[in-house]
């Protein structure tokens, strides 16, 4: 594989590619992952804070039932292979954008795998706010709702924006995998090339422009968060 | 007025039930500086907390200016809680907004108008001397300073009771004393009443005009500061007000006996008692410990002598007669 990686025909056809095709793909891949992230804030952001809140000690006691009910549901959702995961919502992908295939329709599996995770994230931030001063806001006379937004959830900004630092390229990893299912992006550039038609070069530019987009991401995401944060200076 | 009756709190823990408080009965007046001291594990923090409803009492009844606390709905309570406002040990400043922001937040949470809230925050924070930390966070403050800024946040929704949960015990001795004449200063220009939880005699003698003495979740002990400090009776008041412990002395020689003197706010600065006792009755007195503390410039406190048992009765005689002291026979068989 490695030998005739570059010959002056591969060469040629990789220049190709990457003219034509690459920078669509990498829009594509961008804007799903972006939108896929928001998507899944969207859902998993309230999830994560009634993990936190509606615990018994929490602000915002819920009937055990349903605690336990949220993290059945989060589990299982966490534990399905995204793979498989793509498959298994069909239906609700065809509800929702009409069909099955191409880079909208992989927004769907992609929100659906990763609100679960975003929700852990989540609880994960909220629970390193430090409890005394929740106990401080109690103390004046504070509603559940004013602990949840106005300490709670900006007490952790920092953290929450380096987890979803985390959760941008976790799902970025997911976009590509959804090239199996049509998903547009980078991902279905090195599946097609690579994996289909042996083209090892195109795939591995596709790949090291994934590695780019993941670095970028991450540098920007840690720089926002330490900025972020009032406790470091 | 705070009355706290009957008030008892259990937990369940994983060793079983722990009794935290244990038929507490306080009555708290308007306007005092009241102390609530005990050694960690007392029940303190617990005791305080029963006060505002950040803890439940298990039975027993709490009333917070005639309103009882344990009957109170959730928004009514939160409403109280506006008059009962408490600091902390560890400051408890949200650490991701400005010092002002957060003398704002309680104002922001009472949906004060943005505009009123911050006027009134500027003004706190001018009282509590940081008037250019406004824009400053916690985290690039002083323990000290981070500790005027709760006091500023806590008084921004004018309360009627400021409750005090170790609000020293993580500063230096000098600010400390600024933190608590601080305290003092609010509760004289406006009237507040203060609860002062510690365990530390030195904050209670410096600022506290009534004291309760807590121990294994009883209050064994209560009343002027003054007076509890100069005649500890419980074994829990003596070991606060002689920490290193009064009983650690000689074994008694015989023909020895044991008198202690106790010092019930006397100027003995200007008659040296001892040295009087030598020179002009001739009773050579044998020091054999000794704690004296200074509160409000008069000496409290005790002494335990022993003098030849010929001359004890010479010597009874001699103290009867001094001032603002008391004198008593230590038994042989206390020792």
């Amino acid at each position: 594989m490695l030998n005739n990686l570059f010959t002056p025909e591969t060469l040629q056809e990789a220049w190709t590619v990457l003219k034509t095709q690459i920078p669509l793909a990498i829009w594509e891949t961008v804007y799903v992952t972006v939108l896929s992230t928001a998507f899944a804030i969207v859902l998993g952001l309230p999830l994560g804070v009634l993990l936190v809140a509606g615990e018994k000690n929490g602000v915002l006691p819920l009937p055990k039932g349903l605690m336990h009910a949220l993290n059945v549901i989060i589990n299982l959702l966490r534990s399905i292979p995204f793979l498989i995961l793509m498959i298994m919502v069909f239906p609700l992908t065809r509800l929702i954008v009409g069909t099955t295939v191409g880079t909208v329709a992989s927004i769907v599996p992609l929100v659906i795998a990763a609100f679960p995770f975003v929700a852990r994230l989540v609880e994960g931030s909220l629970r390193e706010v430090n409890p005394n001063i929740i106990e401080a806001a109690q103390s004046m006379g504070a509603t559940p709702m004013q602990i949840i937004c106005k300490v709670m959830i900006p007490e952790s900004v920092p953290s929450l924006i380096s987890n979803a630092t985390i959760a941008i390229t976790t799902i970025l990893g997911y976009s590509a995998m959804s090239g199996i299912i049509g998903g547009g992006g980078l991902g279905k550039i090195a599946i097609n090339y690579g994996y289909y038609r042996y083209k090892f070069l195109v795939m591995l530019i596709a790949v090291i422009l994934l590695i780019l987009l993941v670095q970028i991401f991450q540098s920007v995401g840690t720089k926002i968060a330490i900025r972020s944060d009032k406790r470091l200076k | 007025m705070i009355e706290l009756s009957h008030l008892n709190k259990t937990f369940q823990t994983a060793d079983g039930v722990v009794d935290a408080l244990k038929d507490i009965n306080l009555t708290i007046a308007d306007g005092d500086v009241f102390g609530i001291i005990g050694m960690s594990g007392a029940g303190k923090s617990t005791l305080v907390r029963c006060i505002n409803m950040l803890e439940r009492p298990t039975s027993g009844t709490v009333k917070v200016g005639g309103d009882d606390m344990t009957t109170l709905s959730p928004a009514a309570l939160r409403e109280k809680r506006r008059s009962i406002t408490m600091i902390f040990q560890q400051f408890n400043l949200l650490m991701q907004r400005t010092c002002l922001k957060n003398v704002c937040f309680p104002m922001e949470l009472g949906g004060m108008p943005k505009k009123d809230a911050r006027k009134k925050a500027k003004e706190l924070l001018e009282l509590v001397g940081l008037p250019d930390k406004a824009q400053s966070y916690p985290a690039q403050l002083s323990g000290g300073q981070q500790q005027r800024v709760a006091i500023a946040r806590a008084l921004a929704t004018n309360p009627q009771v400021l409750l005090c949960d170790e609000a020293t015990s993580a500063l230096d001795p000098k600010t400390t004393h600024s933190i608590l004449e601080l305290i003092r200063d609010i509760n004289q220009k406006l009237g507040i009443t203060v609860v002062v939880i510690t365990h530390q005699m030195s904050v209670v003698e410096e600022i506290c005009s009534h004291v309760a003495i807590l121990d294994e979740g009883r209050v064994v002990e209560q009343g002027d500061v003054a007076q509890v400090f100069a005649h500890p009776q419980s074994d829990a008041a003596k070991r606060l007000v002689f920490p290193n412990g009064e009983e650690t002395v000689l074994p008694p020689q015989q023909n020895e006996a044991r008198l202690r003197i106790l010092f019930n706010g006397s100027a003995t600065a200007d008659k040296p008692l001892i040295a009087t006792m030598a020179a002009e009755h001739g009773i050579l007195a044998n020091i054999l410990g000794a704690s004296t503390r200074a509160f409000h410039e008069q000496a409290f406190g005790e002494m335990l002598i022993g003098v030849p048992r010929g001359q004890k009765q010479q010597t009874l005689d001699f103290l009867s007669t001094v001032p603002g002291i008391a004198v008593e026979e230590v038994a042989e068989d206390a020792e």
